[in-house]
């Protein structure tokens, strides 16, 4: 049978090889460097504060937001779930790991909210912005650990920088999505009243996408925390480590316990996220509406009910 | 008066080569060929308008007939493709950027079909939202808006969310907003389409009112001739794009330009199109003082009356009729104040611009209906047959004659009927 191959060879490991090793990392090695310095700088602050930070006092905090936006049900979860992770010995790595997706989920934010933006406004842009998100989230992550490896050197912020360029994808795409979705008319009544692009964006378009901004944040910040095992293969440390060690000794015991300190983490950081998202449209109004309300020493808004129309 | 906005050869066409579409459209080729041959819409061909300062004009067509289209290419939303905009002395057609947007703040609102009110402000915000964008400050917009608010009777939910409101008070928000910069035109795209038939009816009046105060510039658009009849100082009618026909009320529906405005104007309430001064003829009249019941009597009979209106004066006194005054007269003889025994003092009155359908009480009363100005002067008499005549659109072949005329015609048509 004839096959392609008896044709011609394309040595494309070789080229990849080639370009990475012989181009990009002798001439760019410095500029990667340079790249993870303020990621190292946020990440060992945080992880710095997390670890100073009583265990009962960072607690109390993650309780309290979770009953303000996720209800008592994840309060009560969130109290119990900490206090069994501080009781098998493995709160300082949470406290790592914690730093960690703060940091990942921080600057995909910084990276990926303006991109969303610029997507939502630019079809060019989106065009192609889109295939590269898609590659972004379908290759294989252990892909691109080995030229992380080689440009950004091994430890915690080239697996940060790992972490990164696999969850900022749903950022970029939710924050594109919810400002697409803004109504056209509203967009058409803000240009009939003669607002600026950055006006309408302030005005508009940003407060009424926040909802899906605020789910893209909850879809990076999962990503990110299913990407800290994988991250911890190139020396990121915390929970990841722990299940990797535990992997490498064939220790099931320490390797299940850093994975139910992942699974509790996640948890409660998803539902916190997810509450925030949901409550936030309703939320924040009627908590300015009652703010207003007393400032003005009004009683109360007319409820504008069928019997109070006029 | 000036006008405040002028367009001149004013076209708009959607797609990818429109000089073509133009130079086809320019010769007359059907909008169908057009798209056939070059894949363009023409969406406005021609427009050519005059509104004068503090007039409401009213552009009415169908869905697809560009008058969207129309009211976007004057504040500029859609760029025209050919053709000259002046609003207030300034350009709109050539200008971009920030010279356009100083005149949507400044000159031209909007009023939108669906509202457009912002969810996540409250309706006092939103009124704001022109003045914030102006960089106002934010007590001042407030205190403008609260005041604005006040105009459309929603001062008591100034803090609630347009979400909580009903769609007519939802419009008057979107109006309010509208109002709040206090722009020189006003651009109203089917702002009472959206509502139920009642509501739609209340916040016509209340534009009425409003604008009889404010004496805003207005383009309105609608699909609703009635709608268009009631507001419109000048209407146009529009159609795939063109301006059908121009005019008045009275005269869109006296003289259609063609089938098309034929067949709106068949379902038109002329009751609230015309008024008094269209069906009224001049008045026969007689003196109370000077005239004898002799006098006004042949004078009945020479213009074929059943009844006369007697001044005092310039002054209306009352009204006799045929039989009263020739039964004075077989009772009492010629005498010298036979007119003042049979006068009528309670007499149907209107004022010129009351709309026929406000004359069919009065008309019930049997009597020619007087319609005199603010000091009581008698300006003309109609007969209750001239307001059944302009009723009937069949009958009516040239109104304006029609109308000077109808008063003898009616009584003549009446000599037959008995």
């Amino acid at each position: 049978m004839i096959s392609p191959a008896d044709l011609a060879t394309i040595p494309f490991d070789d080229w990849i090889n080639a370009f990475v090793r012989g181009w990009l990392v002798p001439n760019f090695r410095p500029f990667f460097r340079a790249a993870q310095v303020p990621i190292t700088l946020v990440l060992n602050n945080l992880n710095a504060f997390l670890q100073f930070v009583p265990m009962i006092l960072t607690t109390a905090v993650f309780a309290l937001a979770a009953w303000r936006w996720a209800g008592r049900g994840i309060a009560i979860f969130t109290i119990l779930g900490f206090a069994f992770i501080d009781m098998i010995g493995l709160w300082p790595e949470t406290m790592t790991t914690l730093a960690m997706i703060a940091t990942s989920v921080l600057f995909c934010a910084i990276i990926g909210l303006p991109l969303g933006i610029l997507a939502a406004r630019s079809d060019m842009f989106w065009k192609i912005a889109r295939p590269v998100l898609d590659i972004m989230q379908t290759i294989p992550s252990f892909v691109y650990l080995v030229p992380i490896v080689m440009l950004f050197g091994v430890g915690m912020a080239p697996g940060i920088i790992a972490t990164i360029i696999f969850a900022i994808p749903p950022m970029v795409r939710l924050t594109n999505l919810g400002i697409r979705n803004v109504r056209g008319d509203l967009i058409e009544a803000a240009r009939a009243f003669g607002s600026t692009e950055w006006q309408m964006l302030w005005d508009l378009q940003f407060p009424l996408a926040l909802r899906t901004i605020l789910a893209g944040l909850n879809q990076t910040l999962m990503l990110s925390l299913s990407m800290v095992v994988i991250a911890a293969l190139i020396g990121a440390g915390g929970l990841g480590l722990i299940v990797n060690t535990g992997l490498g000794r064939l220790d099931v015991g320490g390797a299940t316990a850093g994975g139910v300190g992942i699974v509790i983490l996640a948890i409660v950081l998803d539902r916190i996220t997810q509450g925030l998202g949901e409550g936030s449209k309703v939320r924040t109004i009627s908590l300015r509406q009652v703010l207003t309300r007393t400032l003005r020493g009004k009683g109360a808004v007319p409820v504008a009910g069928p019997a109070a129309r006029p | 008066m000036t006008a405040k906005i002028v367009v001149n050869g004013l076209y708009k066409i959607f797609g990818k080569r429109p000089e073509a579409a133009l130079e086809m459209t320019r010769r007359g080729e059907a909008k169908e060929a057009i798209l056939g041959a070059t894949g363009a819409t023409v969406a406005v061909q021609d427009a050519s308008l005059e509104v004068p300062e503090g007039e409401i004009f009213v552009v009415m067509g169908l869905s697809g007939s560009g008058k969207s289209t129309l009211v976007r290419l004057l504040n500029g939303l859609v760029t025209p493709t050919a053709g000259q905009i002046i609003i207030d002395g300034q350009d709109v057609a050539q200008a971009k950027g920030e010279v356009l947007r100083q005149i949507r703040r400044n000159t031209m609102t909007m009023v939108f079909q669906h509202f457009a009110l912002f969810p996540h402000w409250t309706v006092a915000e939103n009124v704001a939202y022109g003045l914030k964008i102006k960089g106002i400050a934010a007590a001042e917009r407030r205190q403008k808006a609260l005041a604005v608010l006040e105009q459309v009777g929603l001062a008591a939910w100034a803090d609630s969310l347009p979400g909580d409101l009903s769609g007519g008070m939802q419009q008057r928000v979107g109006l309010a907003r509208g109002l709040a910069s206090d722009p020189q035109v006003l651009l109203m795209d089917e702002p009472f389409g959206a509502l139920d038939p009642l509501i739609r009816r209340e916040m016509q009046d209340e534009l009425l009112v409003l604008q009889k105060k404010l004496k805003k510039t207005i383009v309105f658009i609608t699909h609703d001739l009635n709608e268009a009849m009631l507001l419109g100082d000048k209407i146009a009618i529009m159609k795939d794009g063109r301006f059908v026909q121009v005019g008045t009320a009275q005269d869109i529906v006296s003289n259609p330009a063609d089938d098309y405005v034929q067949a709106f104007v068949a379902g038109i309430d002329r009751g609230r199109v015309f008024t008094a001064a269209d069906v009224a003829a001049d008045p026969v009249t007689a003196q109370l003082h000077t005239d004898s019941a002799q006098v006004a009597l042949s004078r009945m009979e020479d213009f074929q009356l059943d009844a006369l209106y007697v001044l005092d004066g310039d002054t209306l006194a009352g009204v006799v009729t045929h039989r009263d005054v020739a039964a004075a007269l077989r009772r009492d003889g010629p005498g010298d104040d036979a007119l003042g025994a049979s006068l009528i003092t309670e007499f149907p009155a209107v004022g010129q611009d009351a709309f026929l359908h406000e004359l069919y009480g009065p008309a019930g009363a049997g009597l020619p209906i007087a319609v005199t100005d603010d000091a009581n002067r008698l300006l003309g008499v109609v007969e209750t047959q001239a307001v059944l005549a302009q009723l009937d659109s069949d009958s009516v072949e040239d109104p304006t004659a029609g109308a000077q005329d109808a008063g003898k015609d009616g009584s003549q048509t009446k000599e037959v009927a008995r």
